[in-house]
């Protein structure tokens, strides 16, 4: 449904214009404020879904301790080799532009975050999820679930092999589409720096109109959500390629200084 | 030493559905074997309304306060403890892992089990801490430095099937307190 539950119920669904409008808003708002810019804002209307799931109250500082210092580990036996190519886990082929994704999880102090899990999940070529709530009047393709998980290497990189997904409507407001996005689930040493996040592609049209994406309102910050065409990641007569780092948060056990 | 920026977090959304969740990804033990507790709880929102959407994981250490190193989690062979769970809520909001309960990892702190709570709506995951009743709450600094009502918030209740836990997503129209989130102070976040 692009999300049934997205609508906010009785009520006369909003215009694009008039979301863009309060998306312009909070972007003065906030560039003048104090708040942390590179993070979504928790509480962003333009996001109809926000209003009632973001805490009203600060969140409490806390320095962390005991389990919070370290995370759960993944193997082999969690993730299979097979499991970062999307495109064959059917019988046949599916359709759309195949592509490669790949990129390298660091941490705050650029060190890589070795031998963690990443998944992924996303939209097949037509911009329709495999899950029962996504109602969109687009085919689902037999051939393409749209998961994926990988463990980093040695150098913290990961790499999938997917299909393009597409845009999709959702029912935020009247005529509202989400940019393209795959949605990508992270892990680092600590269990503080534990994120989900969405990578995009370059060029989307839709950006500007997206409360999501508008939701970090520092251009910089919500630029880093963007992956770079790589012409060195394309491979002849396969697929192209794109490249999208990842920092995730500091980690405790690190030097604060060098 | 300049810290990266780090990427941002966006939310959820609500189709994680056949990616995140794993088959026992709430059973951290078999239920029913012995020592194992059940912590559950409903996860709502301002409105007091449920959430049927959310993913929630948990961590947490042993019985004996060791921080498990064990990998399995996503395809559990029923007797490896991991100590990390996922399960995403159900039609009314609730929630239930099956576990051990976990002791203090730092000598003279209250024991507690970490959790990320992730939901279509929520722009980025929420981190909370699960406190068991236990005789070391009334010392721990953390819980000391919160109003009574904020306090409980973390603190599981103990009922007929194992430990209740809400988590409010914000306060209501009742009255009811918000669940703490926490922001941990680490470099770069």
């Amino acid at each position: 449904m692009s999300a049934i539950a997205d609508v906010v119920t009785g009520s006369v669904p909003v215009s694009q214009g008039q979301i863009s409008a309060e998306i312009a808003e909070l972007a003065d708002e906030h560039r003048s404020g104090t708040a942390d810019l590179a993070q979504p804002l928790l509480n962003y209307p333009p996001y109809r879904s926000s209003l009632l799931r973001h805490p009203l109250s600060e969140l409490l500082p806390a320095d962390p301790e005991g389990v919070e210092l370290s995370a759960p580990c993944f193997g082999e036996r969690d993730v299979h080799a097979l499991d970062a190519d999307l495109t064959i886990q059917h019988d046949g082929t599916p359709i759309g532009e195949r592509i490669v994704i790949v990129g390298r999880v660091v941490d705050a102090h650029g060190r890589p975050v070795r031998r963690q899990l990443v998944e992924i999940w996303q939209a097949n070529a037509s911009g329709r999820y495999r899950h029962m709530r996504d109602q969109h009047p687009a085919p689902l393709d037999p051939h393409f679930t749209g998961i994926g998980r990988c463990l980093t290497d040695d150098l913290g990189c990961y790499r999938f092999t997917t299909i393009k997904p597409g845009p999709y409507p959702w029912r935020n407001h009247h005529n509202a589409w989400r940019p393209a996005h795959v949605h990508f689930s992270l892990f680092g040493t600590d269990f503080t720096q534990r994120m989900i996040t969405q990578m995009y592609f370059p060029g989307d049209p839709l950006f500007a109109l997206d409360p999501i994406y508008q939701s970090i309102t520092d251009p910089g910050a919500r630029a880093r959500l963007v992956a770079d065409y790589d012409h060195g990641v394309t491979t002849p007569e396969w697929a192209t390629g794109y490249r999208w780092d990842i920092v995730l948060s500091g980690s405790v056990g690190t030097p604060m200084e060098s | 030493m300049t810290l990266l920026p780090a990427t941002p977090g966006q939310t959820i959304g609500p189709f994680y559905g056949f990616a995140l969740p794993v088959e026992h990804g709430a059973d951290l033990v078999p239920p029913g074997s012995p020592g194992s507790i059940r912590v559950h709880g409903t996860v709502i929102d301002g409105a007091g309304a449920p959430v049927p959407d959310a993913l929630l994981e948990i961590w947490q250490a042993d019985a004996h306060g060791n921080v498990p190193t064990a990998p399995g989690s996503l395809r559990r062979d029923g007797w490896t403890f991991t100590g990390w769970g996922r399960t995403s809520t159900d039609g009314a909001g609730q929630y239930g892992f099956t576990t051990i309960k976990p002791a203090a990892v730092q000598e003279g702190c209250a024991p507690f089990i970490a959790m990320t709570v992730f939901a279509r709506g929520l722009l980025d995951r929420l981190f909370t801490r699960v406190y068991l009743p236990d005789e070391l709450l009334a010392g721990d600094p953390l819980l000391a430095s919160l109003p009574p009502s904020r306090r409980e918030t973390l603190i599981a209740v103990p009922d007929e099937h194992g430990l209740r836990f809400d988590v409010r997503l914000q306060a209501g129209p009742d009255g009811q307190a918000e669940t703490v989130f926490l922001q941990y102070r680490v470099g770069g976040s």
